[in-house]
């Protein structure tokens, strides 16, 4: 069977054929056809099955409003479901495949769904699934889940790329049908810069679909004109293929650009889709419109449709649905396509007009004041019965029913920031309102005006005034302006399996039901019986369904409410938004400058933020990760250790003013600070929560070297800069982040100060004496490199910290792993950075986690009382200044073999363990290899009273009990001996 | 959204991080006799408005300027958009 629906004319490539599959059949059709329309060529209506009683279904449209030809396309990891037929660019090679049906189209076995629709009405799932309770999981859930649904995920990663950009114009132009390219070509004629959009492939819009003339030219072929002059045109972009999907604030519109889904395969580094994001200074809507169907007893059978679309297939794709086609219509425009179809040549079996003024025909029989009541046919239409109104009836031997009642302006841009369309009873159909996104406007089937010169003259006089153009309105062609003719028309009385959403299954029945059962709103129609809320968002429904529930109300449309639109305009892939933000890219990954060095040394990374860490190096023979620790640990403490702190947030502090801000951002003072001398800093939040923590070197009188912990570098550095900016505007102090400026290693342990005197330059006596705990200073390093160097120790051991200008850090750490051979020196990661920091009582992340104080972490004397700081005030508030709060311990398994598990909460040796009777709780958590147990720190109601006390860790949701003995905090060199070496 | 930078111009709203209510440039004086009422309501109490409001953005991915921004948060209109140092100063703060 070869195209044996193929009529003359039309848009499409004849001289070329092309191949595609459907449900692994071969098909042949030319370029310029959409997958619907091939189909259609090839006598295929049968599409797929609905969403919830499994019905036959066909093609209803022939644009991107489609509820029901949708098929999965493409195959394996490219296979994307839910696609619509009228939107798929046909090109050679296409698969795609029927959806929602097993085992095949022909056969559902869950058509048997269909029988029991009386069950399956709207709400069923709240009514029928209630009981027993324990069933809704295991049993209900996983059958419905199977059984309704649409297509199926391929379940593999998409391999596509997919890309996001900016674009600027004057105006924006939605919509590239007749009002769209009249607005163009006068914006575009005017020096304008432009952007003209449109979803479909080919710019035109209706005039593709249509017979009528402009000027003296076919539609077509004008609208083929005006492309070409504004493709001549350098200040007009045209964009086909793309969807306007949102309006949002301040004018930006999001775009979204399929730039490779008509290819057959992508060629390398092209993105498939494009997410844009276009700043427009004024925006024009020409979105055309949608026509709706009428409800009537089994209405959703393959090959009744949109009266409009069976005259796009006809004029524009050369292809009719069937030979013997009737037409159902409240309306003139239905009349048309039975014109059109009738002269290419189709047998009109009749027009069912509701109308007892009809226009009268005399090329074909029309049927005035008549009803179409019911169809026939299992899978595809084969007769249509039709009430009279002398109450006979009559049944129409007919393939396809085109059905027309009214157009709906594509109102949803207009309704994406919060305007609310207003009905307009001459069309009986919502128009926008007045309330619209800043910038935008509207012009031609999409503001009401329905005829084809009424678009074009909007579209004109619609892009003069956005843009304010001054001088002669364009020459406007000669065009068809007949006014609207209808009646309204929503559904036919008496019909109960009647579809209004056909995409999910709600009936004229289910409506109704959802008024007798008190779900009246409009939101809670939508919400009841799922009206709407499908892949194409009710574009065919939502009006209709909004008429039925008015009518049964006994209200007016308006009265009874309408839909709110919300972006996007039509279904967008999630690959689409995250463009390349995929896998590895999903955040920037930032790398120190000895990471390099430290691949090369076998590290484990751990991601701290964007930053990768080492989290350890493991030696040859070490199979458990705990092994490294320890021996990192052990030999830091026994010789010395060198780990790599660059992520630490550093802050460059300077002006004269620099110690006085950095008293008001510091809990602790900071204004007689000495010269050369570091002080650790506590920041507060104003609510006298602990923000972070760090140290501050004071490198001269009027500079200082702050640090921040890694996590918090940003929001530190943004609240310093608030301080500053906001509260003490006229301090002479100067903020920047030099985070990425310095590579800084700590270098610990009893050696460190020996393997430093090794690359120090003599003229810097770095002894005891000299540069004694706390001290700081710039010097020069391995013969004249300039240098930071800072006695401060996180370990607890006799350390440093060395900063070298960012491009030397790896020069750096291999000189200090040379030099530092003598000393068996070993580079440390991050876990053996925190056991040590663990042994040595210092509070981190775990225990500055947004609830302590500075009186929880032990600190409590180191908030001053006689300067104005940010959080001292509210620090003292009663409840956190009680004799019992929470306070830093440290804690000891009764048994070394038992662990510590963060988060598990404290109860006394004996009562109960619940809420009531919590003590506080584990924050972090080591092995100590130095003490040969595992040990935590904890937060305990009054903890500090609390030393030797046995307690009880618990878990209860991982059933966990563990005997500890409350300690100091401080498991290592309490005296701080070591680091004072 | 669209702010317009005093000093650069209009910038995309996501080069900008939120804080809140501008009113948290009046903080208050730390030595007054009710410091700790008025510490407690400058930490915790805002007016949640329905039109005009005035609001701390940080550019931070731009000149790292602290501004005030005047925005209806019904619509999203801003009306006015100044730097938070220059309101600081108009209300008597200084260091």
């Amino acid at each position: 069977m070869t195209q044996s629906n193929r009529l003359s004319g039309g848009q499409i490539d004849r001289n070329t054929t092309v191949n595609f599959r459907f449900d692994n059949r071969s098909y042949t059709a030319h370029p310029g056809d959409t997958l619907a329309s091939a189909l259609l060529a090839n006598d295929v209506r049968l599409i797929g099955r609905s969403f919830k009683y499994h019905r036959p279904r066909g093609l209803l449209t022939a644009g991107s409003e489609e509820p029901n030809g949708i098929v999965e396309l493409r195959t394996g990891a490219r296979k994307e479901p839910n696609t619509r037929a009228t939107t798929i660019e046909m090109f050679d090679g296409l698969e795609a495949t029927s959806q929602n049906r097993w085992p095949s189209l022909k056969f559902d076995a869950l058509g048997v769904n269909d029988l029991f629709s009386n069950f399956l009405s709207a709400g069923f799932y709240y009514k029928t699934f209630m009981w027993p309770a324990a069933f809704w999981e295991k049993v209900y859930e996983p059958i419905i889940r199977r059984a309704a649904g649409l297509g199926s995920l391929s379940m593999e990663d998409d391999p596509d790329e997919y890309d996001k950009g900016f674009r600027h114009c004057d105006l924006l132009i939605i919509g590239a049908g007749p009002s769209g390219l009249m607005a163009a070509l006068t914006a575009g004629r005017a020096g304008a810069d432009v952007i003209l959009a449109d979803e479909d492939f080919q710019f035109g819009g209706r005039l593709n679909s249509e017979t009528l003339s402009v000027g003296d030219q076919n539609a077509s072929d004008w609208a083929a004109q005006a492309v070409a002059e504004l493709s001549s045109i350098p200040n007009v972009r045209l964009m086909p293929r793309t969807t306007v999907i949102g309006a949002f604030d301040h004018g930006i519109y999001g775009a979204v650009e399929r730039t490779g889904d008509h290819l057959p395969s992508l060629p390398a580094g092209k993105p498939r889709q494009i997410l844009w994001r276009i700043y427009t200074k004024k925006a024009l809507l020409c979105a055309g419109a949608t026509e709706r169907p009428i409800a009537f007893e089994n209405n959703d059978r393959p090959g009744v449709m949109m009266a409009s679309a069976l005259r796009t297939y006809a004029n524009r794709f050369a292809v009719t649905a069937s030979s013997r086609v009737a037409i159902f219509t409240n309306n003139d425009d239905g009349h048309r396509t039975a014109a059109d179809l009738h002269a290419k040549g189709v047998h009109i079996c009749a027009v069912v007009d509701v109308r007892e003024d009809a226009p009268v025909n005399y090329d074909y029989e029309v049927l005035s004041g008549a009803k179409v009541i019911d169809t026939k046919g299992r899978l595809g239409l084969t007769f249509v019965e039709v009430a009279l109104p002398d109450g006979s009836t009559r049944t129409l031997d007919c393939g396809a029913l085109g059905v027309s009642g009214g157009w709906n302006p594509n109102v949803h841009l207009t309704c994406h920031q919060r305007g609310r369309p207003v009905w307009n009873e001459a069309l009986a159909a919502f128009v926008p309102g007045s309330n619209l996104p800043v910038g935008l406007t509207v012009a031609g089937a999409a503001n009401g005006r329905m005829s084809t010169f009424g678009a074009l003259q909007s579209g004109a006089e619609g892009a003069a005034a956005a843009l304010d153009l001054k001088g002669a309105p364009p020459k406007l062609p000669e065009a068809e302006d007949a006014p609207v003719a209808q009646k309204p028309f929503w559904y036919v009385e008496g019909c109960k399996r009647a579809w209004v959403d056909q995409q999910n299954d709600v009936t004229v029945k289910d409506v109704k039901l959802s008024y007798q059962e008190g779900f009246r709103s409009v939101e809670h129609l939508k919400r009841y019986t799922t009206l709407g809320m499908a892949t194409d968002q009710g574009k065919t429904s939502n009006i209709t369904g909004l008429a039925i529930m008015a009518e049964v109300a006994g209200k007016s449309i308006p009265e009874t409410g309408t839909t709110i639109f919300r972006p996007p305009y039509t279904p967008v892939p999630i690959s689409t938004f995250a463009g390349r933000m995929k896998g590895q890219e999903f955040h920037p990954t930032r790398l120190t400058p000895s990471h390099h060095w430290a691949k090369e040394r076998g590290a484990v990374f751990v991601e701290a933020g964007n930053w990768l860490r080492a989290q350890w190096f493991p030696l040859p023979g070490e199979t458990h990760w705990r092994e490294s620790v320890d021996r990192e640990v052990r030999q830091t403490r026994a010789s010395v250790g060198v780990c790599d702190c660059t992520t630490l947030g550093k802050i460059d502090v300077q002006g004269t003013d620099a110690a006085e801000f950095l008293n008001r951002v510091y809990a602790n003072g900071f204004a007689k600070l000495a010269v050369g001398k570091t002080r650790y800093g506590l920041m507060l939040r104003e609510d006298g929560m602990v923000m972070d923590d760090g140290t501050a070197a004071r490198m001269a009188e009027d500079h200082f070297v702050v640090t921040t912990t890694t996590a918090n570098a940003v929001s530190v550095y943004r609240h310093m800069e608030f301080v500053r900016q906001c509260l003490f505007p006229d301090m002479d102090v100067q903020l920047i982040s030099t985070t990425d400026s310095w590579a800084q290693y700590a270098v610990a342990g009893p050696n460190s100060r020996k393997l430093l005197q090794k690359i120090v330059d003599p003229e810097f006596d770095i002894s005891n004496e000299a540069f004694p705990f706390m001290a700081c200073g710039n010097i020069t390093v391995c013969g004249g490199l300039r240098a930071r160097l800072f006695r401060i120790s996180f370990s607890g051991e006799l350390a440093f910290e060395i900063a070298v200008p960012a491009r030397y850090g790896d020069a750096l750490m291999r000189r200090l792993m040379s030099e530092g051979e003598e000393f068996d020196v070993v580079p440390y990661g991050t876990e053996a950075l925190g056991v040590m920091r663990i042994e040595k009582g210092h509070a981190a992340g775990n225990e500055l986690n947004g609830t302590t104080t500075a009186l929880n972490l032990g600190m409590g004397k180191m908030v001053s009382k006689k300067k104005d700081s940010i959080g001292s005030i509210l620090s003292e508030r009663e409840a956190l200044v009680e004799p019992d709060v929470l306070r830093l311990v440290g804690l000891k398994p009764v048994s070394p073999e038992d662990k510590i598990t963060p988060g598990g909460h404290l109860m006394n040796a004996a009562g109960p363990v619940d809420a009531a009777n919590d003590q506080g709780y584990a924050t972090s958590a080591a092995y100590s290899p130095i003490l040969n147990s595992n040990i935590g720190l904890a937060l305990l109601k009054d903890g500090a009273n609390r030393l030797g006390e046995k307690m009880r860790l618990v878990s209860p949701l991982t059933d966990l009990t563990v005997e500890v003995e409350i300690v100091s905090a401080h498991f290592v060199d309490p005296e701080g001996e070591r680091l004072r070496a | 959204m669209i702010i317009n930078h005093p000093l650069l111009g209009p910038r995309d709203a996501a080069e900008f991080t939120y804080l809140g209510d501008a009113s948290m440039i009046d903080r208050p004086d730390w030595q007054a006799e009710d410091a700790a009422e008025a510490f407690y309501d400058y930490a915790y109490l805002r007016d949640n408005l329905a039109g005009e409001h005035r609001e701390l953005w940080y550019h931070e991915a731009g000149d790292r300027s602290w501004l005030v921004v005047t925005r209806d948060t019904t619509t999203h209109e801003i009306s006015k958009v100044e730097l938070a140092r220059d309101v600081a100063r108009a209300r008597g703060r200084s260091k």
